[in-house]
């Protein structure tokens, strides 16, 4: 079954599949309701920015991408499977953790605070997934993750632990971690939020050199510069669902929505 | 000590060493002074009370090596690493399984700690020694089957006794410990593809250790202390040897006597071991490592012996 799965993932990498098609999507936390009907669609290769007001639903929904949270009704797919589930003829499936595993192991999460193990320096941390994971030797392993912190400017950091990095460094080691499992797919939960201003930047470069490379990026952020820079497409959330969507620079520069308006408003 | 007051007191007309080094005198502790003279004024009249006392003090070095005492201390050693590793192995099993999803193990799991924490140790130990009334025979189809008072050996019975007990408390310890561990860490783990079984052996444990240790090292202690309990299931291990020599040899207090400073001298051994586990497991966790005792011993004779101005 296993097996099966990671060969079908290997071979749908057709640029016509969307990397992530959302239909209807619906999540609850109790009571209460935080993603009420999301349809979009994220391209492959693309630099696709959620922006918003907190609390409107975005960190949620890219949560929903790799199945950190269940959703509640309509459809999600990455490349073009169900997250989640196995639909079989009308019915669906739950699947089992260990296929959920599988599937997350071709996208690669960046969180707000990090969440690097502290207990492991900077290379064993990028080192600890595709050995454990993916089965590669370790020699090998090693070897990639120093080109990767030397691609995020962090080679000579390989044998610190996360409590000897700053934020600003720390996050791009969670990016470079990320990245040894050679992921499809990039998801960034406000990468840059917890960190100092002036640590912003060198976080912002190291995935600009990412999205010039071509991965498909799904980027939470409030980053209005980045996101007008760097995205290919823009949308705007509120309240659990879409209110506006378009190419970066012109949401931004010119939003349609009074919504849209009070927020960019606020943040510009 | 008046010598150095006489360093530092007074105006001090010694150039400073450089623009902005700070040479101040720094706040004298006379209550420090006071409070260690009355300390060792206590302890020598202490001393002195049991001195003097109608105990026969030259027992204990005639019996401290001997070799009923050592077996005695092997035997309780023995006894304690064992019913450890089946306390600290069983407690971890029993915490992941309370903390299951699944509600037939998390039920297990709460009965078992609900029983075993709930009644004394000496009374498992007796019921473990008298299951013989319940099971005459072990049977293990093809691998194992004896009567059941010949498999269940006194050292057998100790253990169960002393280690399933222990489990039940190791258990909390290490749910403590895993609940300790912040939840991005199983998120992030999670993300990168890690299953759960991978997730709590790679990610979580690791650092649920540094919440886990110190407790642990409490454990041991006491479970070095209990284990004088097995005398009652005819395990004979260095109280059962201390007592026998006493009432042989007719110095029965002065063998307490002797057991207390063995007991004493295998604790502190086990306190220093306690301290470099923390140290380990404390890896990654803070910029600098705490200090070994020998480094903090001369911190502490340096701050004394000399005003911290000036020893910086």
């Amino acid at each position: 079954m296993t097996d099966k799965l990671t060969k079908t993932e290997s071979t749908t990498t057709d640029p016509s599949v969307p990397m992530v098609k959302s239909e209807g999507v619906h999540k609850s936390f109790g009571p209460v309701e935080v993603l009420k009907g999301i349809d979009l669609e994220v391209k492959s290769g693309e630099v696709f920015c959620l922006i918003g007001p907190s609390g409107s639903g975005k960190s949620t929904f890219l949560r929903c991408i790799n199945h950190l949270e269940k959703i509640n009704a309509g459809r999600l797919y990455v490349d073009g499977e169900l997250v989640g589930y196995r639909q079989q003829g009308d019915k669906l499936y739950e699947l089992r953790d260990r296929e959920v595993a599988v599937k997350r192991r071709d996208i690669g999460m960046v969180f707000q605070r990090f969440n690097l193990f502290p207990h492991m320096t900077a290379a064993e941390n990028i080192v600890e997934a595709p050995v454990q994971v993916r089965g590669v030797n370790k020699g090998q392993a090693r070897e990639r993750a120093m080109q990767l912190l030397e691609r995020v400017g962090l080679a000579d950091k390989a044998q610190s632990y996360p409590s000897q990095l700053s934020g600003g460094q720390q996050q791009r080691v969670a990016i470079a971690r990320a990245l040894a499992m050679d992921p499809k797919l990039m998801l960034f939960d406000e990468p840059t939020s917890a960190l100092d201003p002036e640590l912003v930047g060198d976080v912002l470069d190291v995935m600009r050199d990412l999205a010039e490379s071509g991965m498909t990026m799904i980027v939470v952020t409030h980053e209005m510069g980045f996101a007008r820079e760097v995205g290919d497409s823009l949308v705007f959330m509120d309240g659990g669902v879409v209110v506006e969507s378009g190419h970066p620079r012109d949401v931004l520069t010119n939003p349609q929505h009074e919504r849209t308006q009070g927020f960019l408003s606020k943040v510009l | 000590m008046t010598s150095d007051i006489d360093k530092t007191a007074g105006p001090v007309d010694t150039p400073p060493a450089g623009p902005g080094t700070i040479k101040a005198i720094p706040v004298r502790h006379y209550g420090r002074y006071v409070s260690a003279v009355i300390a060792i004024g206590i302890l020598v009249a202490i001393v002195y009370a049991f001195g003097q006392g109608k105990i026969n003090w030259h027992a204990v070095p005639d019996y401290f090596f001997d070799h009923r005492i050592l077996t005695g201390v092997y035997k309780t050693l023995l006894l304690t690493v064992l019913s450890m590793v089946i306390g600290i192995v069983g407690g971890i099993g029993l915490a992941v399984m309370r903390l299951s999803k699944n509600p037939v193990t998390s039920s297990i799991a709460w009965f078992y700690i609900w029983f075993f924490r709930g009644t004394p140790v000496l009374v498992q130990l007796f019921l473990w020694f008298n299951l013989g009334l319940v099971f005459e025979y072990i049977n293990l189809g093809p691998i194992y089957k004896n009567y059941w008072s010949d498999f269940m050996t006194p050292l057998l019975t100790a253990l169960l006794g002393l280690g399933l007990n222990e489990a039940a408390y190791m258990a909390e310890i290490c749910r403590a410990g895993l609940l300790a561990v912040d939840e991005g860490q199983t998120e992030a783990s999670h993300a990168l593809g890690m299953s759960h079984a991978k997730t709590l052996r790679r990610i979580v444990i690791p650092q649920a250790m540094r919440v886990i240790v110190p407790p642990t090292g409490n454990e041991v202690i006491n479970m070095l202390k209990t284990t004088s309990l097995v005398a009652a299931v005819q395990y004979p291990e260095l109280f059962r040897y201390a007592q026998d020599i006493g009432q042989n040899s007719g110095a029965p207090v002065e063998m307490y006597f002797l057991a207390a400073a063995w007991y004493l001298i295998m604790t502190s051994v086990l306190s220093v071991g306690q301290y470099y586990v923390e140290r380990y497991y404390a890896r990654g966790s803070s910029r600098a490592l705490p200090p070994t005792p020998l480094q903090k011993i001369r911190a502490n004779v340096l701050s004394i012996g000399r005003p911290k101005g000036a020893a910086a």
